[in-house]
Order: structure tokens, then sequence, then C-alpha cells
């Protein structure tokens, strides 16, 4: 049989085992030191949903909920995240699970264009609609502010991020 | 945009962080939130060959207001939770409102405050605050424990009094008399670095006059910039139009900022100018 080779040590002891929580299952990875939370996300555990962008932390595309806080995924080393708690966009609907209040308002008001960003657009709306308090029109502008939409369909987004909130915390 | 191969150790004690990092036979790098270093990784402008993630240190996640009144701000604590915490809100304001111009709010959620301050961006707002606040940096290395006051711990751009095998352990901001205080900035894109930003401290007397002023810049120098001209411009004024345009000809006066490709020196100066005026005004409403 022909397997393909395992890739040579960087370095010695820069693989880590580390066990988080994604999406609710417990995974048990080993990784390298400079492996990033994306790639992880992406090319070892398949979840394609979280879209890496700039991955220099500017366009928001690859945010993802580490402990129920938005973070940049291209900014967070896999290893960092050993024993967190994480959540892309696929654990919003699995399956044939009904959408979220925030995927069927950017549905409803159409708050994406090419849908590239959407993943972070939609996991930040989330922790805005998980927040014990309705944050404020200027907590909601300053979240939105960290995502970059190439196709700049942002009237749509804000109006979708509104009425998810509005859902959630009454008008 | 990966970074290149480093080794990662997560201590858990001050001690054994230090050791790793006074190792003499690699390059190791302290990592807290990670949100200056690991872009400077990936476009492979840094190279260490260890990483050492304090944040899992026992104590470093420490915030807390002291017995004297001092707040105490661990190496491992995010700008996010320091922005919003009570103490701070109430007490240093200049702290939440330097953290709220910082990126976005994952950016923040992960970044430290300690982390910002030792990374030293000259452009960035964390350490103009803590000139402002005159805070006191703790550092532990192989050859003990020391505090540097503010004042000397920026030393250039992207330098810190903080040795290569030395850890910031916690930042100390003494308790002050109240103060209102405000920080305004002017940047190409809402959370980008400041071109420049000016943080302000005023201290109102019983009399209704400015009992005493702090001014410091950022993206004004290599260093956070104290400006004792305008401060003396507003001290035992009524902080009023008069006292503002003195504040602000001290500036052109005295502030001299580098030229570079966001802005030449004389924008930056007007800028630098306009920004005192707006912040003097908010943190006197406040006072």
């Amino acid at each position: 049989m022909n397997r393909p080779a395992t890739p040579p040590l960087a370095e010695p002891s820069g693989w880590h085992d580390v066990r988080l929580t994604v999406n609710g299952t417990e995974v048990a990875a080993q990784v390298e030191s400079r492996l990033l939370l994306g790639d992880l996300l992406r090319d070892r555990l398949g979840l394609t949903g979280t879209h890496l962008g700039c991955e220099h932390g500017v366009c928001g595309a690859c945010t993802v909920l580490v402990d129920g806080e938005p973070v940049r995924a291209c900014l967070t080393l896999a290893v960092q995240c050993d024993g967190a708690d994480l959540r892309t966009v696929e654990s919003l609907a699995p399956g044939d699970a009904p959408l979220t209040g925030v995927q069927r308002a950017f549905h409803e008001c159409h708050g994406m264009q090419c849908g590239f960003c959407t993943p972070g657009f939609v996991m930040t709306a989330t922790a805005l609609t998980e927040r014990a308090d309705r944050p404020s029109d200027a907590e909601v502008a300053d979240a939105l502010s960290g995502h970059l939409c190439r196709c700049t369909g942002y009237r749509n987004i804000r109006r979708a991020v509104r009425q998810a909130l509005d859902e959630r915390f009454g008008e | 945009m990966k970074p290149a191969p480093f080794d990662y150790a997560a201590p858990r004690s001050i001690g054994e962080a230090v050791a790793l990092l006074a190792d003499p036979d690699r390059d190791a790098k302290v990592l807290a939130g990670g949100q200056s270093l690991i872009p400077m990784l990936g476009m492979r402008l840094a190279r260490p060959e260890l990483l050492v993630d304090v944040t899992r240190v026992p104590g470093l996640d420490r915030l807390h207001v002291d017995g004297a009144g001092a707040l105490h701000v661990g190496a491992s604590v995010r700008q996010a939770r320091v922005a919003a915490d009570p103490d701070v809100r109430a007490g240093w304001p200049l702290l939440a409102d330097a953290i709220g111009l910082i990126g976005h709010p994952p950016i923040r959620h992960r970044g430290t405050l300690c982390g910002s301050l030792v990374h030293h961006d000259p452009a960035a707002e964390l350490p103009a605050a803590a000139l402002a606040l005159d805070a006191r940096l703790v550092v532990e290395g192989p050859r003990g424990r020391r505090t540097v006051p503010a004042a000397e711990f920026f030393v250039a751009t992207f330098q810190t009094a903080v040795e290569p095998d030395e850890l910031l352990v916690e930042a100390v901001f003494d308790r002050t008399p109240p103060r209102g205080a405000a920080f305004a900035e002017l940047a190409r894109r809402h959370g980008d670095f400041a071109t420049v930003g000016a943080a302000v401290l005023l201290e109102r007397a019983a009399d209704g006059t400015v009992r005493s002023a702090r001014v410091v810049f950022c993206g004004a120098g290599s260093t956070p910039v104290r400006l004792p001209a305008a401060e003396d411009a507003l001290t035992g004024t009524d902080a009023g139009e008069a006292a503002l345009a003195a504040a602000a000809a001290a500036v052109h006066a005295h502030l001299e900022p580098g030229d570079d490709v966001h802005a030449s020196a004389e924008y930056r100066r007007e800028a630098a100018a306009h920004l005192l005026v707006r912040a003097c005004t908010e943190a006197w409403e406040r006072a």
C-alpha cells in the first residue's frame, strides 16, 4: 500500500497533544506549534465553513467563538486552544436543524452577497445575541467594524443583526 | 502567511517561564494574546525558536485593586476584561478608553494589556495611557524582580526596558485623585493603529480651575511623548478657549513627530494639536 510519508519534524519538540471541544464534540489532535487555529479547523477537521481571508487579523472572515467569545482563527495558534470550547459556523444549524435567529435574519434580510465574509459576521452576531443584555448600537457598530465585506453589503448585514437582536431581546 | 517553525512551551510558573526565556541556546519570545506577535510570525518578520506561552501561569491572570487602592493587571489579563472591569472604568477610565480604540472586539478578547506594553508599537494606545498614568511595570528575570516606571520603560520603537530573558509580570496603576480622562486619535481606518493620538488627564480644583494636567501623545515619536509645555499651558486655567489655544500652540512649538508613509511631520503636528483640543474638552467635561 502506498502511504504518504510523515513530514519530517521541523522542530524536535514542536508537536503537542491538544484536547478541545469543537462544536460540542471532543477532539484530540497532535498539532505542530505553528499550526494556526483556522488551519486546524479547515484542513485537519474539515470544517471549511470558517473562511480565511487576509490571514493577519484584519478582515474578520475567520472569526470563531472560543469559550463564547469571538476571536480571529488566523491570529490564534491551535496549541493555545488546548482545553478550550470552540464553535464554528457549522455548529449553528447542524444537519436538518432549523436555522438560528441570526442565520434566519441574514437569510431574510439578504445579509450576504458573495457570502465569503458571512461566517465571520454570523459568528460575531451570534456572540452579540448571547450576551446577557442587549448590546448598544455603538457596540454593534464596533463589532461589525471588525469585519470586511468586500461586496460592501453592510446595509443588509446591519439590518439582519438588528432583526436578530430585536428577536432575542425585544424591540 | 504561515509562521516559520518554532517550539512552544506553556510553563506553569513564572520561574519556569524565566528559565525558558533565559536559555542561551534558544531565541525565545513571550506569547500572551499573540495579536501582534502572530501576524509578525506569519509575515516572518519575527522568527523565534521558542514561544513561551505565559497564559497558563497561575496568578498572571489576576486583575485586582490592592489595599492601597492600586490596580494590578497581570501579564495574561486580556484587554477586553480590563476595559469591562467596573473598578477600571471608575478609577482608571483612560485605560478603558484606550482599549476601546484597539483593533476590534476579537482582537481585544485575545490581546493583553501587558503584551501591548512590551510589544511597544509607538503608535499604540496602551503605552501612551501607561505613561500618562505613571504605571509601574514589574519585570522578573534571572537577576530577580524589578519595577520600572513607565517614563523609563519605553526605550525606542518595539523596544522596552524588558530584557530578552525577562518577563513583564504585571502593570500597576496607582490610585490618583479623581481626574477627567479622554483619548482622541486619528486613524486611517477604525481600529487601526493611530496616525497620531492624544491621551489627556485633567484634575479639577475646588475653584473650578485645572489643578493638574497630563498630556501624552502616541504616533508622535519612537516612544509615547509627554508634553509638559501643553500641561503647563492648561494648569491653573479654566480650560477655556484661550487655554486650549495655548495648549495647541505648545504642540506646534514642542512636538516633533517624524515623517513616514502615513503622514508628514507637519500633518501629524497639526492633527495632534486638534486632537489635544478635542481630548481636553472631553476630559474637562468628565473631570
